[in-house]
């Protein structure tokens, strides 16, 4: 076997072997559980290694798939296809690289069923990463749509007191969006006669055609990304999940619906695309500025946070349909970054609520006596997250205002104000939560980060504040490839400058 | 008119039905001749000779029409057959360890297991309205008996009467529906019939009769409006009688469905398809809601049995061989499914033997099972649909088709529907691994392991595994038929 032909594969299952071996662990006891974590931990590691590979082999010039493996499959409709370019390449790293710190942040914190806790998340790392790496329309549906069951079981199992709704929930928005988009898929099937996503993306669908297809992808990726106002299972679904489901539902889960986005929605329905583009911007403007109002008044920490991750997301879609290389190379900024930072912020959530059980807001002040480095990490993620130059969180928010600018300036201008509602909730958790005078007696005891939980947040500062002065690693990747993505709507729009209108007359 | 079998290797189409039918009357004089408590002995033999039959099936080379066209031995019987064959051989096997328990522990019962098991391969090969009946009929009655074996049992006889005044009834309608195809058409031979349909108008009559023989099968196969029978007859039939139920008749009741409508009715096509439409509509989406409320283990099941089927029509109802193959796969998965939930659900017993009847009861069993709870629930997640498991593909199979046939409404009910019935299998996950155990539960015996490991294993690598035999097996079986 060809080692660098089938990398994707590898990356894609390896976690998954990893979980078949945990199976293997006999015994309950605190013993075998070490042994359950550091198998997890090793797994998620070695993965971590090979995406690093396959992102230093990865050739930015080359704008079309690389590492493809192509072979017939089940029935004459469903292939193992396999590629990633520009714009799914990253995602493979930052997924890779969010599982081991996932593995870390539950040594001490998960002691309740350890190794069903490690199987399902490697589990769904395998869900994830194959919904980036994967060419096959089926699959990646099989992906997407497989990624449901470790969450339910996540939420549900480890969750707090009101698991149970929030788990449904996630479930009932999500499946519901998704089936739709099942028969889309079909329906492209048979219209293109394949399944195999870099035909698809040559192909024209007739645009009275695209319409319906578009709406029936936007049913699942507007509730999946999500979009204001199918927002609703989602501040539930991270209060109520552990702090690694947190971790993964913020960072990765939610970049698929923008990963779908850009693949399909932008780049095989490029008529209707342009035909939504206004009625998109409007609910990102309503998710950039109702839900920045909502985190405003949160009491609880996780939830605030959650209001924010869809309101940087209004960002993402704004970008991505203004349909120009700044708008998706931005969105696609953001979704990196915003990946590293909420996951980061989650994390630094989990820290305080390991020790104090609690996550009201009202519950802590003055961290940053007894706490100095811990403030000191949760002040860069706040910062990156209201989007202060030299972090991460800017160079996204920047480039897609830029972007749509461009297109639209009263969209931009009422983006505008998102940056200034994020920079007023975020800033006022910071003081609730870390200044003022240390006048609770239930923290007098707290401890700063331990050894474990500063080697997670490490690597976290480092990347955010390096991706905010020097973002070329990221922009270089994407930018062949969103190149080309924006040049295909481009002389597909021009070819077609009046079908939309007419086609929607009637 | 002669016969057409002049030498005993003439008969090569048939040898399978005729092994299973001489291997089924040399059992029961043994029965007779052994003493009562031999009984497991038998039921060994006959899943032995069931296996026998499905290798003979499997690898079966000579196709052709038999006794005067009556009887037609093609790549779709073949396939039916060993869906069929399996579906019995493993029901027999998941009621050797309970027998006693479930009053099954006579040799009748194996034995008209194997006589019902003929009457559903008859169905899948007939090619003539009366063989379709003589099959259908010997299936039936055996079932009826098998249905009330546990006699002093008041729910099980209750089942049994039930099954038997609700089947009659519809054998009557399909036999009426037979009467009418045959005065309208002069013929009774299936592939005779559509050469007649195509030549003429399509009367009234005709049509009258169609309706009425498919409103026959659809009782069988437990479409909605005729299933008002499944959820009685599987809560008070005893665990593995139920699970035979729902597995093997089911399939050979589908073939014989497909046949009918592909075969003889191609010309009307349209007409029939909106007969099917309306049953798989109907099927969905009274499955999906009325399971929600139910709180015994096996009518849920019985609702889950009957909105399966609706999902495999969406196959039919596209017309095609592409819709048809779906179908094939649908059946194959499901038989699968079935079989592996009766297991579990004849491996739950609390401490004191007791079987778990109420859903409710299984609270926290993953706490105190681990292994069964955790094939359970990767079936409930099967079951509604959910990737990278064997149910998703059996559905995706069924909805291409029906999108290929642009049949757009239906593939929306359909998906919402199994989004509705999502909730249900859910809550048995919920119970299993968010709840709080209240029962001890006993150990599993070891051929249910045995049997709950395979259907797992299945479920979760089909796309590894069977996935593509399967589909290639099945796209051949709808190819015979177009």
């Amino acid at each position: 076997m060809n080692f660098s032909a089938n990398i994707l594969t590898v990356i894609t299952f390896l976690p998954t072997v990893g979980a078949l071996a945990l199976l293997l662990i006999p015994g309950r006891d605190e013993a075998s559980n070490n042994v359950v974590r550091w198998i997890a931990l090793a797994t998620t590691v070695i993965t971590f290694a090979l995406s690093l590979w396959l992102w230093a082999m990865f050739d930015p010039a080359n704008p079309g798939f690389q590492f493809v493996e192509n072979v017939p499959w089940i029935g004459e409709s469903i292939g193992y296809r396999m590629g990633v370019d520009g714009i799914s390449v990253l995602f493979i790293p930052l997924t890779a690289f969010l599982m081991p710190l996932v593995v870390l942040s539950a040594w001490n914190s998960v002691t309740l069923r350890v190794r069903e806790y490690m199987i399902v998340f490697l589990v769904l790392e395998t869900m994830m990463l194959g919904v980036f790496a994967t060419l096959d329309l089926a699959m990646f549906y099989v992906f997407f749509e497989g990624s449901l069951i470790p969450m339910f079981l996540i939420i549900g199992i480890w969750g707090g007191k009101r698991r149970i709704q929030a788990a449904y929930k996630f479930f009932f928005y999500s499946f519901t969006g998704t089936v739709l988009m099942l028969l889309a898929i079909m329906a492209m099937y048979w219209q293109a006669g394949t399944l195999d996503i870099a035909k698809l993306l040559t192909f024209r669908f007739a645009p009275e055609v695209q319409i319906w297809l578009w709406l029936a992808f936007f049913a699942s990726f507007a509730v999946k990304l999500p979009m204001w106002p199918f927002h609703r299972w989602l501040p539930e679904a991270h209060v109520e999940a552990p702090t690694g489901g947190s971790v993964l539902l913020a960072a990765i889960l939610l970049k698929l619906g923008g990963y779908g986005f850009i693949r399909f929605s932008l780049a095989m329905f490029p008529d209707a695309s342009a035909y939504f583009a206004n009625f998109v911007f409007v609910l990102s403007i309503g998710a950039i500025i109702f839900t920045s109002l909502v985190a405003l008044v949160q009491t609880d920490m996780k939830k605030l946070i959650a209001y924010s991750s869809v309101a940087h997301m209004g960002f993402v879609t704004m970008g991505i349909f203004s349909g120009n290389v700044l708008g998706v190379q931005g969105a696609l900024f953001q979704m990196l970054s915003h990946g590293i930072v909420s996951g980061a912020l989650f994390l630094s959530v989990g820290v305080v609520y390991d020790r104090m059980h609690t996550r009201e807001i009202d519950a802590y002040g003055g961290l940053v006596e007894r706490m100095p480095r811990y403030a000191f990490a949760f002040m860069v993620f706040t910062m990156a997250n209201v989007g202060l130059p030299g972090t991460s969180g800017f160079v996204g928010e920047f480039l897609t205002m830029l972007a749509v600018f461009q297109v639209n300036t009263w969209v931009a201008f009422f983006a505008a104000f998102g940056v200034i509602l994020s920079a007023a909730y975020a800033l006022w958790l910071y003081r609730r939560v870390i200044f003022g005078a240390l006048t609770k007696d239930s923290l007098k005891g707290i401890l700063d980060l331990d050894w474990r939980e500063a080697v997670v947040f490490a690597p976290l500062i480092v990347l955010t504040i390096l991706f905010g002065f020097y973002p070329a690693p990221i922009l270089d990747a994407t930018a062949a490839s969103v190149d080309y993505l924006v040049q295909n709507i481009a002389t597909v729009a021009g070819a077609v400058v009046d079908a939309p209108a007419a086609t929607v007359a009637h | 008119m002669g016969s057409d079998v002049v030498s005993l290797g003439s008969l090569a189409p048939a040898f399978p039905e005729l092994v299973l039918a001489v291997g089924a009357v040399l059992l029961l004089l043994l029965g007779v001749a052994f003493k009562r408590e031999r009984s497991g002995l038998i039921a060994g033999l006959a899943i032995v000779l069931l296996l026998g039959v499905l290798v003979m099936v499997l690898f079966q080379g000579s196709d052709g029409v038999l006794f005067n066209g009556g009887f037609i031995a093609d790549g779709f019987s073949r396939y039916m057959k060993a869906l069929v064959l399996g579906g019995s051989a493993f029901a027999l096997i998941l009621s050797l360890s309970n027998a006693p328990e479930h009053g099954l522990n006579k040799f009748e019962y194996a034995i008209l297991v194997l006589l019902a098991t003929l009457g559903m391969m008859m169905m899948v090969s007939a090619n003539d309205l009366m063989s379709l009946y003589v099959g259908l009929e010997l299936q039936s009655l055996a079932l009826y008996v098998v249905a009330a074996m546990k006699r002093d049992d008041l729910r099980a006889t209750e089942s049994g009467l039930k099954y038997f005044v609700l089947g009659a009834l519809s054998s009557g309608m399909l036999l009426y529906g037979a009467s009418l195809i045959y005065g309208f058409t002069g013929m009774t031979q299936l592939d005779k019939i559509v050469g007649v349909i195509a030549m003429g108008d399509r009367s009234i009559g005709l049509i009258f009769g169609m309706v009425f023989l498919l409103a026959g099968v659809a009782f069988k196969i437990s479409a909605v409006p005729f299933h008002m029978w499944t959820p009685d007859v599987y809560e008070g039939a005893p665990t593995p009688v139920t699970a035979f139920f729902a597995s093997a008749p089911k399939v050979a009741a589908m073939a014989l469905f497909i046949r009918i409508v592909t075969v003889s009715f191609e010309p009307i096509t349209h007409d029939w398809q909106q007969i099917v439409i309306f049953l798989s509509i109907a099927s969905m989406v009274l499955a999906a809601f009325a399971a929600i409320g139910q709180r015994s283990l096996k009518r849920l099941m019985a609702y889950s049995s009957i909105g399966h089927v609706g999902f495999a029509l969406v196959g039919l109802s596209a017309g095609t061989s592409v819709g048809v193959e779906g179908v094939a796969v649908y059946m194959a998965i499901y038989l699968a499914m079935t079989i592996g939930v009766f297991a579990c659900i004849l491996s739950f017993r609390t401490e004191d033997g007791a079987y778990v009847e109420k859903i409710d009861d299984l609270a926290g069993l993953a706490q105190k099972r681990p292994f069964v709870a955790g094939i359970f629930a990767i079936l409930m997640f099967s079951l509604i649909g959910l990737p990278p498991l064997a149910g998703f593909f059996a559905k995706w199979q069924v909805f291409l088709a029906a999108i290929e046939a642009q049949l757009f409404v239906l593939a929306v009910i359909g998906v919402l529907a199994s989004a509705v019935s999502a909730f249900y299998y859910l809550r048995i996950v919920k119970l299993m691994y968010f709840d709080e155990p209240v029962a001890r539960f006993a150990a599993v015996p070891r051929e249910l392991t045995l049997i709950m490991a395979l259907a797992g294993f299945l479920v979760v690598t089909y796309f590894v595994t069977v996935g593509s035999p399967l589909t290639a097996a099945a796209h051949s079986a709808a190819g015979s038929l177009f």
